[in-house]
């Protein structure tokens, strides 16, 4: 039961504020502000999604740099407010195309239509995007989506390459195409966030891969689809330690630790042939989330080098290899290392004839960082920076350093080789041919190389 | 930086300010109000959106209400709309103006449009004007019977509305009997959902005035209902799955077919992709399978797997609130997750709340196995340059090794910690160490080498400083430099600005003195002198206490402060296994979040619905049988193995209290520790002095001797109890739940007593000749819980009882509720009169 939700701003402005109960005082949102921001007195930690002040629980997302806040004084399901509040904006998402101040901002009033028929005296009405077509009546004010922040990981598929139908993710469900007819197309993408620890010698000490496939249908009519995966597809491990690596891979299968699924899929013949089938509601929704432990190979290898140059100097070498096709190209990476806290100064040298890398050294944090734009499949490249220590190591000074951290997106990559094998749409007419694109990408949610 | 601290927002430079354009909106809605030109709508729209936009950011346009309702004759939605949202918000600060809309909104009401019928009749029920019910209740009647589903989930909730607004009328519109009827047939399961949701309210709250109300809300947990609503669990959105599961979460099955059906049905739920529909199906496998320890096994390993995903899947705060649970559950049964403890490890990126409970989970299911590989990377995160979580992972070494397995690797890793010359590394390691010299003193000599090259200069966090200083002290015989260091502390005495670290050191001294007295001597006088010219009262008083020992008899001072020593077994927990279990009660709400049982956190009136059943809901077992000596059996006793950690530790409590002879430091008070020497002098000197060391014991509540029956007992007691007293089950859990709390006590048993009490039924005997009467009781060694009750001979007045009997401890914690509160201190003494008698 929900007593109040509202948006805020980057900067605490509120953006919508509707107050569902009238049980907790109108003063909540500046409260709400004020916890959030000074949590605690060091800055080191933020604030938790949920925490009380004075009887009232306060629960919020960030949501593209804004925060959805609900607030309630009973002792209600986190869990439930907290995937509300994520859901609230995946169908503000899929009314107005592009999620961010600017856009609610123009069509705060379609947003409190939405929030009157989502919510009624604190409780859920429907989340349903189709469902609240028939109640919603303002027409979205389309804003620019190419300078703004991606939303959703699908947005990833912005970036950049031509392939990808940009405009498609940032399409509302309901506003009509500039030329009046809508386009029928269905969007299928696979995304997989994988989370590697090395230790210092190389070895994998853990590895996970958090898949999801999402779909956003464009489709007139609600035809069932049905999408079918690898045929020896496996799930959950049968008394095997999860950590098991010897008796994985070799033949191939593809072995989830785990799945679950949205409520419109069917499995009636998904232990048969891996086939799931469904009648996609409208709007951006994950069909399934799987989890793997399995072994795979990563996509990235990391070798970094600390040594002592002298009294007040050391010198750390990093080299990235790229372990995959080279039809493949990453982008946007990042690798960062933590430095000891007494550096003052750091010079960098890249490779001759590097093009699309740069080097910082952030002052604050203590801590090298380095970019690069792409890199293709099969590469190396490598990274050598100076450090100037104001006052000498004490001993070891791998254990002052590290560890190093990437971050990276790879399109049209799959790291667990999931695969869709295909994608059936019933409905049946010879010239209904409507646009199918199913997608691949690999990001990095946790991709450590100790020293 | 800090947002203005007032209630209402002061609009930012940039954002209009408010009075002026106020006016100019109510002049141009003035002018609009009447026109009927083409585009009207449009001016009209946009006019709005400015009134809307200025009502979000908090200026106040309540001025305007009038035109706003005069713009409203329109038949444009988006317009409508807007007006609704507009007089929703401003209709309880203006009840007059309110009436204004009363007449248009009764009008849509009957639209023929049901779209136009819906939003009416939530705006009417929205306005929260007491005067303005009566309008309310005609529309609402159709509105619940309107042929339209969507109207019909509407008036649903506007029946809510009303009961807050007037419950009187409500109640006499004989709504909630319709809304029964309603969630009993009707086609649409959101209508359904809803008539759940407003029932569960609308009970709750009348439950403490009306017998009926309390019989209504009971039954809404009765097969029946229970069974329709899960047959037709699929239809239910996810959100009113998640309110249907909750409710059969209070469901209590007749057997155990029933409960493998209900879970059978169940059990794809853990396969949906929304946290909350598997967090609320695992809570109903936890509640049905309590009394079935194996199924109740079998329950954890079932649910691990989607609750890693749902961890793994979704936003940070969405796995934080998963996180949370699977927390509650690894503390509870830490050997069922201890193959699955890479999945705890931290990940670079993590907030550090989710790194937190990451380190507690891998603290709880290190064993033999695993001990070795989760200390290894705890390790590598006391080296990260995240300052908080490096100190909780040294913590968390610490801990695992006064778990006590593989200790030796453990020690090596912590005296590494020392030498790393990271001040808060050093800091955290020291408090370790001195722990773990409590608990292994064997390890003393390995440890004292390392800890004796530290430099006090270096240690500057108080806790820290006062772990160094007592080993300073405990070993001053083993580091040649004890006295030394110690004088040097000391003569810096003025600097210190902790207090504690000012206790440590004086005991410190003391102690050093009586193991090196020609190096220590001087350094005790300056001490002792610092001690007593201490503006700090606990310093004073100890240094006060420590010259006059050494005044009264030097060896008897010796016996006080160097007493032989035993090794701490099990350090105390900090959350007792009550409290534990009342938060595993609340599975899937704020409680596990907090860490708290939402009497913690919550105001009381908003407790209700959600409060469905509270401790009594266990009783609920014991209803049937007419005599009530039956136990409910297995309630209690619940998952016994599962239990076992937590009831383990409470016994731990009573042994740690038991070993105060050890004068160890306690950190967290240290008033207390002071209290704990003086209660040594007073049991080892007994003989001197035997009543005031009774009053002492009674005082500190140590248990160092038999308890003796108090005071009290020996009077008659002057309060007549009926022996014949009845009492059904059905009226005692809710008076139980109506009446507040008048006594709560802790009484001690005696040792024969405890002896006597290996089964719950032993006490429910004796209690009963003495006209106390057991309604339910559960429970096993050391932990008993009862529920009794008596009445008064003269007059139907009932007592009623939560007795919590710790048999370690040999403590009852009693809770005492009244229907005639001024008696409740006589019913006290004749039921601590009965207990003490128990068995002698």
């Amino acid at each position: 039961m929900i007593s109040q939700f509202f948006v805020l701003s980057q900067r605490g402005d509120n953006i919508v504020f509707r107050d569902y109960r009238g049980e907790v005082q109108k003063g909540s949102a500046e409260i709400f502000f004020r916890k959030v921001k000074f949590w605690k007195d060091d800055g080191e930690e933020e604030a938790p999604p949920v925490f009380n002040v004075d009887g009232v629980n306060y629960f919020h997302v960030k949501v593209v740099g804004l925060l959805f806040v609900a607030t309630t004084r009973v002792n209600v399901s986190p869990s439930l407010v907290l995937e509300l509040l994520q859901r609230i904006a995946r169908v503000i998402k899929d009314y107005l195309g592009v999620l961010n101040e600017d856009s609610l901002r123009k069509n705060f009033v379609l947003v409190y239509e939405l929030l009157d028929e989502v919510i009624d005296f604190g409780y859920v009405q429907t989340t349903s995007t189709e469902v609240l077509k028939s109640y919603v009546f303002n027409e979205p004010i389309v804003v620019d989506a190419v300078r703004l922040q991606p939303l959703s990981p699908a947005a990833i598929f912005m970036q950049g390459t031509k392939r990808m139908p940009g405009t498609a993710v940032t399409k509302s469900v309901v506003a009509n195409e500039p030329g009046g007819r809508k386009r029928e197309e269905i969007f299928v993408d696979i995304i997989e966030k994988i989370s590697v620890t090395f230790s210092s010698s190389g070895y994998i000490l853990t590895s996970e891969i958090d898949g999801t496939i999402q779909m956003k249908s464009y489709l007139t009519g609600n035809p069932e689809i049905r999408l079918a995966l690898n045929d020896d597809l496996l799930i959950g491990k049968g008394g095997r330690s999860i950590y098991d690596y010897r008796s994985s891979t070799g033949s191939g299968a593809v072995v989830l630790d785990d799945c679950n699924f949205h409520e419109s899929v069917r499995l009636d013949s998904f232990d048969v042939d891996r086939t799931l089938s469904l009648v996609p509601p409208d709007g951006e929704f994950p069909v399934m989330n799987y989890r793997m432990t399995q072994e795979f190979k990563p996509p990235f290898r990391i070798n970094t080098l600390v040594e002592e140059a002298g009294a007040l100097k050391a010198e750390v070498i990093i080299k990235i290899s790229a372990e995959f096709s080279a039809s493949i190209t990453a982008n946007t990476i990042v690798v960062e290392m933590p430095l000891p806290k007494y550096t003052t100064r750091v010079s960098f040298g890249l490779e001759p004839g590097a093009v699309g890398q740069r080097t910082d050294f952030k002052e604050a944090n203590r801590r090298l960082e380095w970019g690069l734009k792409k890199i293709v499949g099969g590469s190396e490249h490598t990274l050598r920076a100076k450090l100037t220590f104001s006052q000498e190591s004490h001993g070891n000074i791998t254990k002052e350093v590290g560890p190093v951290n990437m971050t990276f997106t790879i399109p049209m990559y799959n790291a667990s080789k999931l695969q869709v094998k295909y994608l059936q749409i019933a409905k049946k007419s010879s010239t209904y041919n409507p646009y199918r694109w199913v997608r691949y990408v690999t990001q990095a949610n946790s991709y450590v190389a100790r020293i | 930086m800090a947002p203005p601290a007032q209630a209402h927002r002061s609009p930012s430079p940039s954002q209009p300010s408010g009075k002026g354009e106020v006016s100019d909106l109510k002049s141009q809605l003035r002018q609009l109000a009447g026109s009927r030109a083409p585009g009207i709508d449009d001016s009209k729209r946009e006019l709005f959106k400015k009134v809307i936009s200025y009502m979000t950011i908090g200026i106040d346009v309540s001025a305007v209400f009038g035109e706003m309702v005069m713009c409203s004759a329109t038949s444009d939605i988006v317009l409508k709309k807007m007006c609704y949202l507009y007089v929703g918000n401003y209709a309880k600060v203006n009840p007059d103006l309110a009436l204004l809309t009363i007449n248009f909104l009764q009008r849509d009401c009957k639209d023929e449009d049901p779209m136009i019928r819906g939003l009416a009749l939530r705006s009417l029920c929205s306005l929260r004007v007491a005067n303005l019910v009566e309008y309310l209740v005609g529309p609402l009647g159709l509105g619940l019977k309107d042929n339209n589903s969507y109207v019909r989930t509407v008036a649903v909730i506007g029946v809510l509305k009303l009961y807050h607004i007037s419950a009187p009328t409500c109640i006499d519109a004989d709504f909630p009997p319709t809304l029964k009827h309603l969630m009993l047939n009707d086609p649409d399961p959101q209508v359904v959902a809803n008539c759940l949701s407003a029932l569960q309210e609308i009970w709750s709250l009348e439950a403490s005035t009306s017998e009926e109300a309390s019989r209504e809300r009971e039954a809404l947990i009765s097969k029946p209902v229970i069974y329709y609503l899960l047959n037709r669990i699929k239809e239910f959105s996810e959100w009113a799955q998640c309110l249907v599961l909750e409710l059969v979460a209070k469901y209590v099955p007749l057997d155990s077919n029933e409960i493998f059906d209900i879970m059978n049905l169940l059990e794809d739920r853990l396969q949906h992709a929304n946290g909350a529909v598997v967090l609320s199906t695992i809570k109903v496998f936890l509640h049905l399978t309590l009394s079935m320890t194996d199924v109740h096994q079998q329950v954890y390993e079932r649910i691990k797997a989607p609750l890693l995903t749902l961890v793994s899947s979704g936003s940070p705060e969405q796995s934080y609130a998963v996180l949370s649970h699977l927390h509650i559950l690894v503390m509870r049964a830490p050997f069922i997750f201890a193959s699955d403890y890479k999945h705890f490890y931290c990940q670079y990126n993590e907030p550090s709340y989710v790194k937190k409970l990451k380190l507690e989970m891998l603290t709880a299911v290190a064993n033999e196995s695993n001990t070795y590989e989760i200390v290894t990377e705890l390790c590598e995160y006391a080296a990260n340059v995240d300052i908080p979580i490096a100190r909780e992972s040294i913590r968390a070494v610490g801990k695992i090794a006064l778990q006590q397995y593989d200790v030796n690797a453990i020690v090596d890793r912590l005296l590494q910690f020392l030498e790393m010359e990271k001040d808060y590394v050093t800091a955290e390691a020291l408090v370790l160490v001195k722990d773990l010299l409590r608990k292994y003193p064997q390890w003393s000599h390995d440890c004292i080498a390392v800890v004796g090259s530290i430099s006090s200069q270096n240690v500057q966090e108080p806790k820290a400083k006062a772990a160094l200083i007592w080993m300073l002290g405990e070993y001053s015989q083993d580091m040649q430099d004890a006295p030394y260091i110690l004088e040097s502390l000391t003569e810096n005495w003025e600097e210190e600005p902790s207090a504690e670290v000012r206790l440590h050191l004086l005991t410190a001294v003391m102690k050093c003195f009586f193991k090196r007295p020609p190096e220590t001597q001087k350094v005790l006088g300056a001490a002792l002198a610092a001690g007593l010219a201490d503006f700090h009262q606990d310093v004073h008083d100890r240094a006060l206490f420590y010259y006059r020992l050494l005044q009264y008899n030097v060896s008897v001072a010796e016996r006080v402060v160097n007493p032989p020593k035993q090794a701490v077994s099990v350090f105390a927990d900090t959350q007792s296994s009550e409290i534990k279990d009342r938060i595993f009660d609340e599975f899937n709400s704020l409680s596990v979040v907090y860490q708290k049982p939402s009497y913690m956190f919550t105001d009381k009136d908003y407790r209700g619905p959600f409060e469905f059943s509270d401790e009594l809901g266990n009783l609920s077992i014991a209803a049937e049988s007419a005599d009530n000596v039956v136990p409910a059996q297995g309630v209690e006793a619940n998952d016994k193995d599962l239990l076992l950690s937590t009831s383990e530790k409470e016994e731990i409590r009573g042994a740690t209290f038991n070993v105060s002879g050890y004068s160890a430091p306690l950190y967290d008070s240290s008033a207390a520790s002071v209290q704990s020497e003086l209660a040594i002098i007073s049991s080892t000197s007994a003989g001197s002095a035997p009543s005031s060391s009774l009053a002492i014991d009674d005082l500190l509540g140590l248990g160092l001797s038999a308890a003796p029956a108090p005071e009290p007992a020996s009077v008659p007691p002057s309060l007549k109890l009926n022996s014949k007293a009845i009492l059904d089950p059905g009226t005692f859990q809710q008076k139980w739940r109506q009446l507040p709390i008048s006594l709560s006590q802790e009484f001690s048993l005696s040792p024969e007593g405890v002896a006597a009490l290996t089964t719950p039924q032993a006490l429910l005997w004796h209690m009963q000749g003495h006209s106390i009467h057991c309604i339910a009781s559960g429970g096993h060694s050391p932990n008993f819980k009862f529920f009794f009750f008596a009445q008064k001979a003269e007059e139907s007045s009932n007592f009623l009882v939560e007795c919590i009997i710790n048999t370690s401890s040999a403590k009852a914690q009693v809770k005492i509720k009244a229907d005639d509160q001024s008696t409740s201190q006589a019913f006290s003494d004749v039921f601590q009169s009965a207990l003490s008698k128990f068995s002698v």
